[in-house]
């Protein structure tokens, strides 16, 4: 298992270019900041976030009861911000894995078969594309009714066209190279080729690909919240723009809109922080620039 | 050669589009409900009357004969009955259509001449501290969404400065005529259109910043220098020229995206357009008019693809690179 150990030690080595690099620790930190507050949002809430307080404190100003201040049905900024993290990390890590896993799946027999299996597969892809995004997404969602999985389910149709299409061409390229030519005269049929020597020569593509999947899909729920598709039972970013923006009280109250537009936009930067940090590791050449 | 490939083209977006008009049908089938029931949602309506209303609109039929039907429906124009304005869909959407359009070419234009031009500058000067500030900055301004990017634009430039309208088309009642509507029409353009700028920009920059490098490594530049060419010269007349033909490209495949732009900002600034209406039809759960929508915006973005598509052949890049390098310096 020579194989193994030389890969284990790639792994060492990737977390430590990880972390010398400098977006890729910013973008770490902060999104371990969401993680703790997703994580700990039970603890951390002042007042349960969807529970509408008197009316006397309708739009109050951030104070000692509500850090952040209140919204117009008297519910607590801050509680809604915290478990805001909860919605958008878990509808971006589970989409990102449904996407990426489809995505690879397609583009890796496509890839591999060739012929008329890969020219069915590539024209479904470029039809996938060539829709315009957003307005599938929206009238999908619309259709489909609100809900965290159903926006999740959304989101997944739209996005992994781009994905397939990334590893059908890593693995056209890989399966002309010689280690595969080597076992497949060793008698090594396709599924054997595919899962042992190909799809693990993918996996720094499909890791990449998963991290920028989240930034998009973080972006895509949002963007879907905000006009009105989110789940209206769970409270996210989006969904608390989208209140903000209908309730007309937007210039009133600063403590409503920016703390949302704050947390969606760095949560998204620290996943482009990440994703820029991984694609430069595993750009060929960058170790030995920086003298690992 | 080139007849053969335009022909290729036109037969996949032909493809392209048929494929469109059966997923827009077959969406809307998932609608939960029935479609005759959302029209007459007076219970008074007797079940012979429904049945009767079924018959007369071909609901009875299978699904491929409904297809059949709205395809016909489809070649004479016809997009249905919108629920909420009881005006044919197609009227409705009609009218939209040249707000948007000024909307997206306004912002197109200057996504384009400010993008360019930063991406330019970033990759003349690459690696030096105005090199990674503007990279920093297009990589931020890509993280914020166009709404996100209008709501603080509307706070700070209609709110607390009241520079610009707070949104919609032109004052209301003002009686502009003439170059006085024209230029109202244009202050209430602005923040829409920088909201989706804003967003859009970041990828002109990223773009033309690495193509911008690439060109400057090519040979042709080096033998410019050496022929002791200005900087400023080589700038313009060699790199920028040669470092455009991406955009081109990348303003195609850009279109599907701007959709979203357009949706986002048009919402948050009340725009008259077909992003609003995108948006006040999924409000309302107008179906007709969300399904004509969602037809409008994908023909559009297929059409304007084959449109780049043939653009990009006719500056085939190869040639002209050659052609001026080979003239110049």
């Amino acid at each position: 298992m020579r194989v193994n150990s030389y890969k284990l030690q790639k792994a060492g080595d990737f977390w430590a270019m990880f972390f010398s690099h400098r977006m890729g620790r910013t973008g770490f930190l902060i999104f371990c900041f969401f993680i703790f507050l997703a994580l700990f949002a039970p603890i951390l809430r002042t007042v349960p976030p969807e529970i509408s307080g008197s009316a006397d404190r309708i739009l109050t100003g951030p104070d000692g009861i509500s850090w952040l201040g209140t919204d117009d049905l008297a519910r607590d900024v801050w509680s809604q911000v915290i478990f805001g993290s909860r919605v958008s990390l878990i509808i971006g890590f589970v989409t990102a894995i449904i996407t990426v896993f489809t995505g690879t799946l397609v583009g890796l027999v496509a890839g591999f078969k060739g012929g008329i299996v890969d020219e069915i597969l590539m024209r479904i892809v470029d039809f996938f594309m060539m829709l315009p995004h957003l307005p599938l997404m929206i009238v999908l969602a619309a259709v489909m009714g609100a809900s965290i999985w159903n926006i999740v389910i959304v989101i997944s149709i739209v996005s992994w066209p781009s994905t397939a299409r990334l590893v059908r061409s890593q693995v056209l390229s890989l399966k002309e190279r010689p280690f595969v030519e080597a076992i497949r005269c060793l008698g090594a049929n396709d599924i054997t080729m595919m899962m042992s020597e190909i799809l693990p020569n993918v996996f720094p593509v499909m890791f990449a690909q998963g991290v920028l999947m989240v930034t998009e899909t973080i972006y895509a729920e949002s963007v879907l919240s905000f006009l009105g598709l989110g789940d209206p039972t769970t409270i996210s970013w989006g969904t608390m723009l989208h209140f903000c923006f209908e309730s007309g009280a937007m210039a009133r109250s600063p403590w409503w809109v920016f703390p949302p537009i704050v947390c969606i936009v760095s949560l998204i930067i620290s996943f482009s922080f990440l994703g820029t940090a991984v694609t430069d590791i595993l750009t060929p050449g960058y170790k030995e620039k920086m003298g690992y | 050669m080139n007849i053969k490939f335009v022909a290729r083209k036109i037969l996949a977006s032909f493809l392209t589009l048929l494929a469109i008009t059966f997923v827009n049908f077959a969406i809307f089938r998932m609608v939960p409900g029935d479609p005759i029931r959302m029209m007459f949602k007076d219970p008074r309506v007797s079940i012979e009357d429904i049945e009767a209303m079924k018959v007369k609109y071909g609901l009875d039929k299978p699904m491929m004969g409904q297809y059949i039907n709205y395809m016909k429906n489809l070649a004479k124009g016809e997009l249905g009955i919108s629920f909420w304005q009881k005006k044919p869909v197609g009227k409705v959407i009609a009218e939209r259509i040249p707000r948007t359009l000024g909307l997206i070419g306004l912002s197109l234009f200057l996504a384009v001449v400010i993008g360019t031009i930063l991406g330019a500058v970033a990759g003349w000067k690459g690696g030096s501290k105005t090199d990674s500030a503007i990279m920093g900055i297009s990589m931020t301004l890509y993280s914020v969404p166009s709404f996100a990017f209008g709501i603080l634009l509307m706070l700070a430039f209609a709110y607390h400065f009241a520079i610009f309208p707070l949104g919609g088309i032109e004052t209301p009642a003002s009686g502009f005529t003439g170059i006085r509507k024209i230029f109202d029409i244009a202050r209430h353009m602005v923040l829409p259109s920088f909201s989706i700028v804003l967003w859009y920009i970041g990828q002109y920059i990223l773009i033309t910043r690495s193509s911008m490098k690439d060109v400057l490594s090519q040979p042709y530049i080096v033998t410019a220098r050496a022929k002791g060419v200005r900087e400023r010269r080589i700038l313009t007349r060699h790199a920028l020229r040669n470092a455009f033909l991406p955009l081109i490209t990348i303003t195609g495949v850009n279109i599907a995206f701007m959709t979203g732009g357009i949706i986002e900002a048009e919402t948050v600034f009340s725009w008259p357009g077909l992003g609003r209406l995108f948006y006040d039809a999924v409000m309302k759960r107008d179906y007709p008019l969300l399904q004509g929508c969602f037809l409008v915006f994908a023909v559009a973005v297929v059409i304007l693809n084959f449109a780049v598509d043939l653009l990009y052949t006719r500056i085939d890049p190869r040639v002209r690179i050659n052609g001026e390098a080979v003239n110049e310096g």
